[in-house]
């Protein structure tokens, strides 16, 4: 096992380091003067040669490239151009937000999914396992966007259950500590402030968790049939074992592997920072952040977000493999 | 159905101010809460090194500068200077600052604040301080407003002669210099603050504003309450919320539903269901700019003003401004905007006459010079991204491409990647004949626009690279002018001599419409954009 774990730690570098290469090289291959842009319809040639020199484009694209992994080794990502604010802080600032939106929209999609996948496929072609299939057709393929606006317009606007945007209303006063709010609350024993915090993540979470919950419903459903064809269920169903132990007790253990692995990647795409959620319910994570890194030009922040957000994918993936080798010791021989 | 609205629109905001006179009646009320819905967050709060209109919103209201701009004009009255002199060679301006103010952190304000606020911008650091020494940083970001407005070729010392007095030395005459001291990088900071929090001031700025600052959660809010001893009296509000909701159409639900007070930049669309809206009202305001078509004046194609004229004839730019800004525009005849001093509004605008165009076009031989060039088609360049004045330049484009067909001349669309487009611009290329582009404003100061878009023959940043000698005359006796009556016939007069030579064709100002909520009361725009809630107060 510490075999497994080390090969896959090193096999790591040189993906980090391909990372790092296409995350640079994109930035910087990109047509057009970033000082050029930065300083628009007002740009003089003094003030074009003092931003290049200040954002150090004057130098040759590899010193560049060095400066850069020279820093990140260091754990350095640089100081965002537009807040002038180190981008290491900046992430710090943001991050928890994301985590917590992300968490609270995993857990929605791998309950619901979950539950849809296993009746789906315990009742396979019943009038639920169409509707849930076409359902989560639906799920992988509707516009978050649009998505999140319809439930606003419903449950914000219409029925004023709950709050639109933001994460926690103007009136309410939290002291943070960890920036979870929902921890903060507790912490503090705010509850005023928890249920407030709780309310808003209903529907950002829930716009969130679509895809997710999609993706959770189809996998679960095929590989639970995969694992009620075998023979060891018709055996356990012919010495009369009731059908939910069957379900839930025999099939649903032996059909979780690959469940988990796509819940694993799931939640690590979520943590790049959902980005069209973020915007649509202002919600102040790492998503908008980078996006607004794109719009201002700042192409520290958007260099360094990037690199952060897929460090932490790896770091999930890495994660994920070693409890899949745990889970199932036959893929650390291979 | 779309321009009607917008037009009926712009009726009823013209006739607004006859309104609100009859709303004079209500009385402000002291005390509540005004939440502000924007777009984006602040980068940052330090107002020398900021840039961006999200931090001068905020600065707005916690700083003052020594000057200030009139409530709805760029009109310069006093701000922490309570009077200024300036000498007789119009190099030396001393400015008498106002005795008693207090900093939020209840320091003093006196002239080494203003030393430290303003010299630590200056590169040569040409200070003398009255009492106090503050130690500037070693170390900051560069200031990027004081370096584009060339304040280091301008101000050659600035000194604190007593407590209260403070003379900044200039390098050249320069009438402009004041309206520069009423922008935001030229607020006055509390340098005991500065120095309390290193450059995390940008995170916590202290000055001496209607509002204190009190809480910013990134992304999300920032929180300022009144400041009970500001010396032009106590704001009305308690306090005041700016929060950050990046999408136009939650924003604007956000308003809807009355959890904020008023909604910036809303989609066009919303504007429309705003109207509509009993709870709501509109605002509108002319934005300090201008979206313009220039030529390419190194072209010997270009300078027979016929020709020029001719195309100024063949523009529809009404049509333009109706249906590519959703009216969210105004046609422009001069290149300064209409709330600015010294506009001129006797220039009649050349009227939308592809005929004329023709004839003019044939009287100056156009298309034999075009052969003559071994042209069949003029190239119109055209911007590939929004930008304030210009919401599509694309589609201007198009629309200026049809326009000239009329008026019998082939133009070609060229378009190139935002930076590409300055890059390539800026060296005036053969095969570019026509371009658009624009310019906001910085000081609300005529030259800012007038010398910096068409003083060709002073600065060879000059986008348009227009040289006239005539003009290049009005606009440097303009600069050296210090009263103002003669500064304003200088540039009524470059005015039009624009409108004859039409070195540029003016397009269009945008227009800023923002709703908000009936409960809002005397909350203005400002011709510079920025948001001032000194005096605003909710029912």
């Amino acid at each position: 096992m510490r075999k497994f774990i080390l090969k896959r730690l090193l096999s790591l570098i040189p993906t980090l380091l391909g990372i790092s290469i296409l995350v640079f090289f994109m930035i910087h291959l990109i047509p057009g003067d970033p000082a050029e842009m930065m300083l628009g319809e007002r740009a003089s040639e003094s003030a074009l040669r003092e931003v290049r020199e200040q954002l150090g484009l004057d130098k040759p694209l590899y010193v560049q490239y060095g400066k850069f992994l020279g820093r990140l080794l260091q754990a350095d990502l640089g100081r965002a151009l537009r807040t002038n604010e180190k981008i290491t802080t900046e992430i710090r600032e943001r991050f928890p937000a994301t985590v917590e939106l992300s968490i609270c929209a995993i857990i929605i999609a791998t309950v619901l999914g979950m539950f849809a996948g296993i009746i789906s496929a315990t009742r396979q072609y019943s009038i639920f396992d169409y509707v849930s299939m076409v359902a989560s057709l639906i799920g992988v393929s509707m516009p978050i966007f649009w998505l999140g606006l319809v439930l606003m317009i419903i449950f914000s606007v219409n029925l004023a259950w709950l709050p639109l945007s933001g994460r926690l209303s103007y009136y309410i006063q939290l002291e943070t500590i960890t920036n979870f709010y929902v921890i903060d609350s507790i912490i503090t024993q705010n509850w005023t402030a928890l249920k407030d915090v709780l309310w808003h993540l209903i529907l950002p979470a829930f716009t969130l968790s679509t895809i997710p919950m999609a993706t959770i419903s189809r996998i679960t459903r095929s590989s639970m049939l995969e694992v009620l064809r075998q023979d060891y269920i018709r055996t356990a169903r012919a010495k009369g074992l009731s059908l939910w132990a069957v379900h839930y007790v025999h099939a649903l253990k032996n059909a979780l592997i690959p469940i988990i692995t796509v819940i694993g990647l799931q939640f690590g795409i979520l943590l790049g920072g959902a980005i069209l959620t973020e915007t649509i319910f202002a919600w102040p994570g790492i998503g908008l952040w980078i996006l607004n890194g794109v719009y201002a030009r700042d192409f520290n922040a958007v260099q360094g977000g990037t690199m952060f957000i897929a460090m932490v994918f790896v770091s999930i993936n890495l994660v994920v493999d070693i409890l899949y080798a745990w889970a199932n010791p036959r893929i650390k021989v291979s | 159905m779309r321009k009607h609205w917008i037009l009926l629109l712009a009726l009823a905001l013209m006739a607004a101010p006859m309104i609100s006179t009859t709303h004079a009646a209500d009385t402000p009320k002291q005390g509540g809460v005004l939440v502000f819905g924007r777009g984006g967050d602040s980068p940052g709060l330090d107002p020398a090194f900021e840039t961006d209109g999200n931090s001068f919103m905020i600065c707005d209201n916690v700083f003052d500068q020594l000057v200030l701009y009139a409530d709805e004009s760029t009109e310069i009255v006093p701000g922490l200077a309570t009077s200024w002199d300036i000498s007789e060679d119009g190099k030396t301006y001393t400015f008498h600052l106002r005795k008693g103010v207090k900093f939020h952190d209840g320091t003093d304000f006196n002239s080494d604040a203003v030393v430290f606020s303003l010299g630590r911008m200056m590169k040569d650091k040409n200070v003398k301080y009255f009492k106090s020494e503050w130690a500037f940083p070693n170390e900051q970001p560069s200031p990027e407003y004081w370096l584009s407005m060339e304040m280091d070729s301008l101000v050659d010392s600035i000194v604190a002669a007593d407590e209260f007095t403070v003379v900044f030395n200039l390098k050249r005459v320069e009438a402009p210099f004041i309206a520069n001291m009423g922008m935001d990088f030229a607020a006055i900071i509390s340098p005991a603050a500065y120095h309390k929090h290193g450059a995390d001031f940008r995170a916590n700025p202290v000055g001496t504003g209607p509002f204190k600052f009190v809480e910013w959660i990134k992304d999300d809010r920032i929180v300022l309450e009144a400041n009970p001893g500001y010396w032009d009296g106590r704001p009305y509000l308690d306090k005041v919320i700016f929060r950050s909701i990046p999408d136009n159409s939650v924003r604007f639900l956000e308003l809807k539903t009355g959890n904020i007070d008023i909604c910036q930049f809303p989609n066009p669309e919303d504007i429309e269901l705003a109207e509509h809206d009993p709870t709501m009202k509109l605002i509108s305001q002319p934005g300090m700019n201008i979206g313009y078509l220039s030529f390419n004046h190194t072209k010997s194609l270009w300078q027979d003003k016929r020709i020029r004229q001719a195309f100024a004839h063949a523009l529809n730019k009404k049509s333009i401004v109706d249906n590519i800004y959703y009216g969210l525009g105004q046609v422009a005849k001069n290149t300064i905007p209409p709330n600015m001093w010294s506009y001129n509004d006797d220039i009649e605008d050349y009227s939308y006459d592809p005929e004329k165009a023709k004839a003019l076009l044939k009287d100056a031989g156009f298309a034999e010079k075009l052969k003559a060039a071994g042209q069949e088609k003029v190239t119109l360049w055209s911007m590939p991204v929004p930008r304030p004045y210009n919401p599509n330049g694309m589609k201007v484009g198009e629309a200026m491409q049809a326009d000239l067909k009329a008026a019998g001349v082939d133009a070609e669309l060229v378009t190139f990647e935002w930076g590409t487009y300055l890059k390539k611009q800026r060296a005036q290329p053969e095969e570019m004949d026509l371009f658009q582009l624009g310019w906001t404003g910085d000081n609300g100061d005529p030259d800012n626009f007038l010398a910096v878009l068409l003083d060709g023959m002073a600065d060879p940043n000059v986008r348009t690279q227009w040289k006239n000698e005539q003009y290049h005359d009005l606009i440097m006796k303009a600069k050296q002018a210090l009263n103002r009556e003669d500064r304003i016939r200088l540039y009524r007069e470059a005015q039009e001599l624009i409108h004859e030579e039409v070195p540029l064709i003016n397009i269009a100002h945008s227009l800023v419409v923002w709703p908000m909520k009936q409960r809002v009361m005397n909350f203005k725009l400002h011709p510079t954009a920025s948001v001032r809630m000194h005096k605003a107060w909710v029912k």
